[in-house]
């Protein structure tokens, strides 16, 4: 062996320790590192308590109502499977929507809801004209008027043969 | 010794420097080109977006600058590797003309995400894992800069920076992943090579000529740039001399 590839294999081995070193550090550090916590962990009581924490979620939609004074805002945060209702009194950015993804900065009040100090838009990696976007939509709104259509249709034979008892 | 063409004969400093200086303008030339066709496609071409409007554009100059910031880190870390190993004076010198690039490029991909997050996000900076990972990068790329600045033999100041570009390299793989493996702001990447992009064609024709661009202005800045360090190292040798009154007569 060359002294020239000794000293190859030895960056190439220290490289690999520094790997696994940063790997197993981040690992730890895992839950210091994420931005934000989802619903399911608030409902889990994994939300540190009296402490300021973000969650991050979708808006439910049909959930945003605004009060009569015109920053109060009050909507409900959801990972799909728990929800978690939200207080802000402020400016929402651009990009905040119902159906699409917010970041909550905040505390969880005693009834069990957050009380948010700062609200973020969190954008997705989609990046289209309009006009797809909607062509898109209607797509996904035809699909499922199909797939109920057909829940419909599987559901009718299968209510016959409890009409015949 | 055999005629046939060597690789290795481009490694020494008096043949790679007027060949560098045949390329540069090669370079310059396409990283003009692309640019005006990216910029056209991006700035008068490509559709508003369906929800940022207009603010999107910023991806033209954002993504390309971040795809830079991380492959020039990989670039210099290579080279720094090299250079170690084989104790070649090219590769430090390469390594060196790189690095303004790449603390440019970091700089630029978090300006101008900073602008886009104002509005989009609202907030300028957030501390989660994709920037602050590029906010590091940055940072090894300064501190890469000022550690073979401050030592003033370039042998030793070549191994020494080599040594931290070879430590920061595993940077860079947590910033590309940071969007998979956290939670984060930051969106996850629109293009991959694992996937069809979600993106429209138009905008990512745009994007990836800028990205060309970007490829095309980093070799011609890092060639001009590794032309000046070549003759400052090596001024006390025949070939630099011979260059310097050729040039001159």
């Amino acid at each position: 062996m060359k002294t020239r590839h000794k000293r190859l294999a030895l960056i190439g081995g220290a490289l690999a320790i520094l790997g696994v070193i940063a790997a197993l550090v981040l690992n730890a550090l895992n839950s210091n590192i994420a931005l934000y916590i989802s619903p399911t962990d608030v409902a889990a009581g994994k939300a540190p308590k009296d402490k300021v924490f973000r969650i991050g979620g979708l808006v439910k939609e049909g959930s945003v109502k605004r009060q009569a004074d015109g920053v109060t805002v009050s909507f409900v945060v959801t990972d799909t499977e728990k929800d978690l209702p939200v207080n802000y009194k402020g400016i929402l950015p651009d990009l905040f929507k119902e159906g699409k993804g917010v970041v909550a900065q905040g505390k969880l009040a005693s009834e069990g809801n957050f009380v948010a100090s700062e609200v973020l838009a969190k954008h997705d990696e989609n990046y289209m004209p309009p006009e797809a976007a909607k062509a898109v939509g209607d797509a996904h709104n035809r699909a499922a008027e199909k797939r109920a259509a057909q829940e419909a249709g599987a559901a009718a034979p299968a209510a016959k043969p409890g009409a015949t008892y | 010794m055999n005629d046939r063409f060597n690789l290795y004969r481009f490694a020494a400093p008096a043949v790679f420097y007027p060949l560098a200086g045949r390329l540069v303008p090669w370079f310059a030339g396409l990283a003009a080109i692309f640019g005006l066709a990216g910029l056209a496609l991006g700035m008068l071409v490509a559709p508003t977006d369906f929800q940022q409007g207009e603010g999107y554009r910023i991806i033209f100059i954002h993504v390309p600058a971040s795809w830079m910031s991380m492959f020039i880190y990989l670039v210099m870390a290579f080279w720094a590797a090299i250079g170690l190993a084989f104790n070649t004076r090219l590769s430090g010198m390469m390594a060196q003309a790189l690095a303004p690039t790449g603390a440019l490029m970091a700089f630029l991909s978090l300006w101008t995400g900073a602008l886009w997050g104002k509005p989009m996000w609202g907030a300028w900076w957030v501390w989660d894992a994709r920037l602050t990972s590029e906010l590091i990068l940055l940072f090894l790329y300064i501190g890469y800069l000022a550690l073979t600045a401050a030592i003033d033999d370039p042998r030793r100041a070549d191994k020494a920076g080599g040594l931290l570009l070879l430590v920061g390299v595993v940077n860079v793989p947590i910033i590309y992943f940071s969007v998979k493996w956290w939670n984060t702001l930051h969106q996850g990447a629109s293009v991959s090579l694992t996937r069809s992009p979600s993106m429209a064609s138009v905008m990512l024709w745009g994007m990836l000529l800028m990205a060309l661009c970007f490829w095309m202005y980093t070799i011609a800045v890092a060639l001009l740039r590794v032309r000046t360090i070549l003759l400052e190292r090596e001024r006390h040798t025949d070939w630099v001399k011979a260059e310097l009154t050729g040039e001159t007569r």
